[in-house]
């Protein structure tokens, strides 16, 4: 470093934490060295997280939250979409790195979510890190929801009114607080303005909140790693973990590699099929948003069928309150109920690698209710489709409540004082 | 425990199989094929445009499908007075909505609206255009096999006659047209294909583009990997 940069440096060092702060995230901060195919996401995550505000931040200058109908008869809201689409320049490559965007988000969390759940990265002393991205996901959620009804299409407009309805199912309030949402009695102009502020300012601002304090509180514990143990508990001399690197420089190339091959898949989504056969833009949505005209099959994006499945897998009232409430709250606890991970499982081991028979026929038979419920969620509701759904729910809802019992009397294997693997996920 | 996950995952198969089948010709693909767009936009502009708007579509977008502006002036400009203006009806919606029943829907990107699981959205309306028949019982005198009970009559029945339904719900030419079937459904696939180019304009560039995007990449891809390569050389 030239003589000039280093005393700008110092300069900037004596009045603000760079150099430490570098130091603190990056060039000291000692990843363990044997991260596998899985650690890939939470970068990626970060990355989708870029894309998704710059490229918002240019669909903003174009589209116009307004749900009146232009001269042609369409609501403004949806033709300038078309507008982007068509008139802004590139303004159909912003639009549909956003859109895919939205499901790439939701792939990568998905991803980074269960190699949490492989590795046992959840638990002590990580507890926080899971729980701020717990309410990462769940900001995540609200965010998706609120920018689906934007493009003012006929499932933006009918999977919002959905879901809105299902807050009048609670007693008492209900009715108030889903016409509080709204802002209208009906899905209108005044919600699709609330739900623009929220989408562009409220929800990112909490989402960039916590994943600043997701990524503090992980650096503050340290990375967990494909075998679950502590790589602090072996140091060397200078106080650095023995199978700990750098996360710069070594981390950040390994991670630069991985955004390649994700760009890579992610242009072949934008480039040749953005739509994805329905799954990323339901083409119900090219139709614009009629009130008086109700859909004959309401589904919401991939990315929350199973959800929605579990919602509608409750059909018989309790307590003589609705299904439909109990369909909610079930739904509600299905996305809340990772949060309570850290507490519910009671292994000796952390890693998959370690755990024993009943474990790993939980977590797969959990992994198979979430695609099969995923996959219901898309269709239309029959009594066959909703008995299936019934089961994989209860079997969703198993894997977590039985866990405190099956995790701690489950045969583990013994794990090793050292990491075993090399980076190129070769077993040594 | 592994009984009830193969139960678990034969229950789909069960669970999958009901629903009703939409039967979808499929449409000729016009993707590039500038002849027929062209013949399809007259086509548009002279049936169509008349009751349906392009609203987001410019006419001067038309320059695409090898048009020049003064051809596009000359030939297609009816319903506006500029080529940068969109194509719009001068219909009024609540007139429309009075003839018809419900307003013409503008017919931009209608080929993206009318993709479903059966098929295409062109091969949607390539089916719709062909199946029109006579029916008394409609207020138009006209009704259609894909779109039951249409409020649309058939406005290409010109060009390809009156069809009428059997008892076995097949539908036969009972007046010929003025084109043959063969060159009326060559007629309809252009006109289908122009509402697919119109869809989405920008279609034909975006695939051309993602392989250079796609190239470019995997240039990258070698280089950020050889550089991965000779940090992690020091890690055992």
């Amino acid at each position: 470093m030239s003589g000039h940069l280093k005393s700008l440096l110092g300069w900037v060092d004596e009045r603000f934490p760079l150099t430490a702060n570098w130091k603190a995230h990056l060039s000291e901060y000692y990843a363990p060295k044997n991260f596998n195919f899985w650690y890939f996401f939470g970068s990626l995550a970060l990355l989708v997280l870029v894309l998704q505000i710059v490229t918002g931040i240019f669909l903003v200058m174009h589209f116009k939250p307004d749900a009146s109908l232009n001269a042609a008869g369409v609501p403004v809201a949806f033709a300038s979409v078309e507008y982007i689409m068509r008139d802004v320049p590139w303004g159909w490559l912003i639009r549909y790195m956003h859109s895919t965007g939205a499901s790439a988000f939701f792939i990568v969390v998905y991803m980074h979510m269960f190699r949490g759940m492989l590795y046992g990265s959840y638990r002590k002393p990580r507890e926080l890190v899971w729980i701020f991205g717990m309410l990462i996901f769940l900001c995540l959620m609200a965010e998706a929801f609120f920018g689906y009804l934007l493009p003012w299409g006929q499932m933006s407009y009918w999977g919002a009114q959905v879901i809105v309805n299902l807050f009048s199912a609670i007693p008492f309030v209900g009715p108030d607080l889903s016409l509080w949402i709204r802002g209208d009695y009906v899905v209108g102009d005044a919600t699709l303005n609330r739900f623009f502020a929220f989408h562009v300012i409220a929800v990112p601002l909490v989402l960039l909140g916590l994943v600043a304090a997701h990524i503090l509180a992980l650096h503050e514990v340290g990375s967990n790693n494909p075998d679950g143990i502590e790589i602090k508990k072996k140091k060397n001399a200078q106080g650095i973990p023995l199978d700990g690197i750098p996360f710069h420089p070594y981390y950040t190339v390994k991670d630069i590699v991985g955004v390649v091959v994700f760009l890579m898949v992610f242009t072949v989504i934008v480039f040749f099929t953005p739509e994805v056969g329905g799954y990323f833009l339901e083409y119900n949505n090219f139709f614009p948003a009629n009130p008086l005209q109700t859909p004959p099959h309401i589904a919401p994006v991939w990315y929350f069928t199973p959800f929605y499945s579990i919602l509608r897998a409750v059909t018989y009232p309790l307590f003589g309150i609705d299904a439909k409430f109990w369909g909610v709250v079930a739904m509600g606890a299905s996305t809340l109920i990772f949060a309570f991970l850290p507490w519910l499982d009671r292994s000796p081991v952390k890693s998959i690698r370690y755990r024993g028979p009943i474990y790993k026929t939980f977590l797969a038979a959990f992994v198979i209710c979430f695609f099969i419920l995923g996959y219901l969620g898309v269709l239309p509701p029959t009594p066959a489709r909703t008995l299936v759904s019934q089961i994989c729910s209860v079997i969703y809802f198993a894997f977590f409540l039985l866990m405190p019992v099956y995790s701690r009397i489950d045969k583990c294997k013994p794990e090793p004082d050292r990491v075993t693997s090399s980076s190129h996920g070769v077993h040594k | 425990m592994k009984k009830f996950l193969i139960a678990i995952l034969l229950a789909p198969v069960l669970a999958f199989a009901s629903g009703v089948e939409l039967h979808l010709d499929h449409a000729p693909d016009r993707s590039g094929d500038k002849a027929a767009l062209q013949n399809g936009a007259k086509i548009f502009v002279n049936y169509c445009l008349n009751c349906h708007s392009a609203s987001y579509m410019r006419y001067s977008r038309l320059k695409d499908i090898g048009l020049t502006e003064q051809q596009i002036k000359d030939n297609l400009l009816f319903t506006a007075d500029k080529v940068g203006e969109p194509m719009s009806v001068a219909m009024r919606r609540a007139e429309a909505k009075q003839w018809f029943g419900v307003a013409p829907p503008d017919l931009t990107i209608i080929a993206r609206a009318r993709s479903s699981e059966f098929g295409s959205g062109a091969d949607w309306l390539y089916t719709y255009l062909r199946t029109f028949y006579r029916d008394e019982s409609r207020p138009t005198g006209w009704n259609n096999k894909v779109f039951a009970n249409v409020g649309m009559p058939h406005v290409l029945w010109e060009l390809q006659g009156e069809q009428i339904m059997g008892e076995d719900h097949e539908l036969t030419l009972a007046k010929p047209g003025k084109l043959k079937p063969e060159a009326y459904d060559d007629t309809v696939a252009d006109l289908v294909g122009f509402l697919q180019y119109m869809g989405e304009p920008v279609a034909e560039t975006r695939k051309s583009l993602g392989w250079i995007v796609l190239l470019f990449l995997g240039v990258l891809l070698v280089l950020t990997y050889a550089l991965k390569r000779e940090y992690w050389k020091d890690v055992h």
